[in-house]
């Protein structure tokens, strides 16, 4: 069984002005979907990477899924569990200590104030758990120093930071484990130190990530499934060999065509047309439409639903 | 060969401090010819900001140029004064920074933003410059034009907005722009919209481009020349095929090993050990021995070979001899 299962999530956000601005300038209530009816799995101990776009509301899927948001409609089932909608306090609690987050913003996610090993400590302390030696030990396990556990965040650089967020999320030793962005704010060099840490994080411990990123050749290199979201909607879902070799979407297939190459030299490519839509006014039918150099007249009025082409779950109706 | 539009020689950036003089920029030299688009890469804190902010006069004191030569056309202008330089920048020098939100003024129209440029710097009547700032949005691929001419910044998108930007920067015909990160704010579809129109604008042009990156697929695609900077130094300048297919930089071999379009597969990453050192705690001999995989003791001993004359290829002394591998 999945150790997380997505289905028909949805999130609508409310982006309406004032209620009397909207009576006075007879404005109706302006709803912003971030997620529309998004169904995926993950199996455990695997990666799986949502790529996309700004706006596309894969930070807010990841959100949902560690409880920091409530999905508007769908379900959220981790473990069987689903975090929103259970009753039991017990089961909640039993499964909320795994479930650890990683953020984009290592400068932004460790409160300056603390130090080192309270920042780590903090998730089992705050469950009264024991916490002797524990920031020590992470800390090695994360390549730092367990001398480093009496100093504060600012004295440390941007990996060293991410470093810290990982040995924090590891605290609780969860099993699922979302990273959004976690690489984005660093160099390419330090990148490769975090992302080869966190593969080897994911043996030792069995761990399962839900992998953020806007930047396709990350996900590549880590992803055991990924899923392409567009405009809130999942538009395509495959392993990384089939995605990269036969992209079905032709969004998909603009967004890894646009990608610069590293051996692209002098590349001259057709630069893709347009820009994502406004997600409080979205085009009817399919999402991609007015950018979509296959469009005809059902993809303006019916919406593609996911259906399994060769292995790829594909939202398009013209995908084969 | 022509003279180049730009030419920096033994640039040297000081900022003292109280515990000493940080050195961020440390002898680079380059050139820039018409038509041309030299990527400078690097990563954070390498200098390479600091560097371009040196050409245009921008550096925030106490930093200031305390060795060096940067000639414009042929004009030297590290030594002009603040009115000399301002009158450069915008006339001669276009510049486009990384977030095109912050660049341009949010309470004046588009248009008035670029006629205000065009007025300062060009000899034309008002009724000319609208004109021409019309053409201008047309020419960066600003759908109705001539409309839009009239909104605000925030009525634009982000890759909208650097595209006003870039408009703004080339409108009063520059010999030179420098784009400092130019589409890292931006998302993969409109950076390649962007890469693609600075590509077009300086080939039919002939503008001389410095583009200021840390993302070496960018370099890859849009740059004609290449210059890898670390820590302060030149670590490696060559055409940007040689440099990035066949590095002979053990550092620059190294941030290409590293990044994730270079391993494809599930192996593991090239990791370059350590990281960057701090300004104020730079290495004796070569910056780069202690995290060096071919260092020798001369490494440790000298301070690092430099590119004179913009025209050499790798600051080290022991570079990769390609040959021998293949």
């Amino acid at each position: 069984m999945a150790l997380v299962s997505i289905r028909n999530l949805t999130r609508i956000f409310d982006v309406s002005k004032p209620w009397l601005n909207r009576l006075i300038e007879r404005r109706p209530k302006a709803l912003l979907t971030a997620v529309s009816d998004v169904s995926f799995e993950i199996e455990e101990r695997t990666v799986y990477a949502l790529v996309g776009e700004s706006g596309s509301g894969k930070s807010t899927i990841g959100k949902m899924l560690v409880g920091l948001l409530r999905p508007s409609d769908g379900n959220v089932d981790i473990r069987g569990i689903d975090l929103a909608h259970e009753t039991d306090a017990a089961r909640i609690e039993s499964i909320r200590s795994d479930i650890q987050m990683i953020f984009q913003d290592p400068y932004a996610s460790l409160n300056p104030r603390w130090r080192v090993r309270d920042i780590i400590a903090e998730p089992v302390a705050a469950r009264g758990g024991d916490t002797v030696g524990l920031a020590e030990r992470l800390l090695e396990q994360v390549g730092l120093s367990a001398r480093d556990a009496g100093k504060f965040p600012h004295e440390f650089s941007g990996g060293q930071r991410q470093r810290i967020c990982i040995a924090r999320a590891l605290a609780s030793e969860p099993k699922l484990i979302v990273c959004d962005e976690p690489t984005s704010a660093l160099d390419v060099s330090v990148q490769a130190q975090v992302l080869n840490l966190m593969s080897d994080l994911k043996d030792e411990f069995g761990l399962t990530y839900l992998f953020i990123s806007h930047d396709l050749t990350v996900v590549q290199h880590m992803a055991d499934r990924i899923g392409v979201l567009y405009l809130g909607r999942l538009v395509e879902e495959a392993d990384p060999d089939t995605l990269f070799d036969t992209p079905r979407h032709p969004y998909t297939q603009m967004l890894l065509a646009a990608a610069p190459k590293l051996d692209g030299f002098g590349r001259e490519v057709a630069p893709p047309q347009g820009e994502i839509p406004d997600p409080i006014n979205p085009p009817p039918g399919c999402a991609f439409n007015p950018r979509c150099p296959l469009a005809a007249e059902r993809c303006r009025t019916e919406r593609p639903v996911l259906r399994d082409v060769g292995g790829s779950r594909v939202a398009c109706h013209f995908a084969e | 060969m022509t003279t180049p539009i730009l030419s920096i020689r033994d640039l040297t950036v000081d900022i003292p401090t109280r515990h000493g003089i940080l050195r961020p920029v440390n002898g680079v030299s380059y050139d820039i010819a018409a038509g041309e688009i030299l990527g400078v890469v690097g990563e954070s804190g390498a200098g390479k900001s600091m560097a371009g902010n040196a050409v245009i006069g921008l550096l925030n004191p106490p930093a200031h140029i305390s060795a060096g030569e940067i000639h414009l056309n042929g004009t030297r202008i590290d030594q002009l004064g603040r009115d000399a330089i301002r009158r450069l920048r915008g006339k001669e020098i276009g510049m486009v920074f990384q977030d095109p939100l912050t660049s341009l003024n949010p309470l004046l129209r588009i248009g008035d933003q670029l006629t205000e440029t065009m007025l300062a710097h060009l000899d034309i009547s008002q009724s000319d410059a609208r004109k021409r700032a019309i053409a201008a949005l047309e020419e960066v691929g600003i759908p109705g034009a001539a409309q839009r001419v009239d909104s605000y910044p925030h009525e634009f998108s982000g890759g909208m907005r650097q595209r006003v930007v870039i408009a703004l920067a080339l409108c009063a015909e520059p010999s030179l722009v420098i784009a400092d990160e130019p589409t890292t704010a931006l998302d993969v579809s409109v950076q390649a919209q962007i890469i693609a129109l600075l590509k077009r604008l300086c080939r039919e042009r002939g503008t001389a481009v410095m583009l200021i990156t840390h993302d070496m697929g960018v370099i890859a695609e849009a740059a004609d020349r290449v210059a890898v900077m670390y820590a302060g130094q030149l670590a490696e300048l060559g055409p940007v095929r040689e440099v990035l297919a066949a590095p002979i930089h053990p550092y620059t071999d190294g941030l290409m090993g590293s990044t994730p379009l270079a391993s494809r597969g599930k192996d593991r990453l090239h990791q370059i050990p350590g990281a960057m050192p701090r300004l104020d705690a730079l290495p004796a001999g070569c910056a780069f021995h202690p995290r060096c995989p071919y260092t020798q003791d001369d490494c440790k001993a000298n301070p690092g070979p430099r590119i004179e004359d913009g025209a050499g290829r790798a600051a080290c002394f022991h570079p990769i001899m390609r040959e021998e591998v293949a």
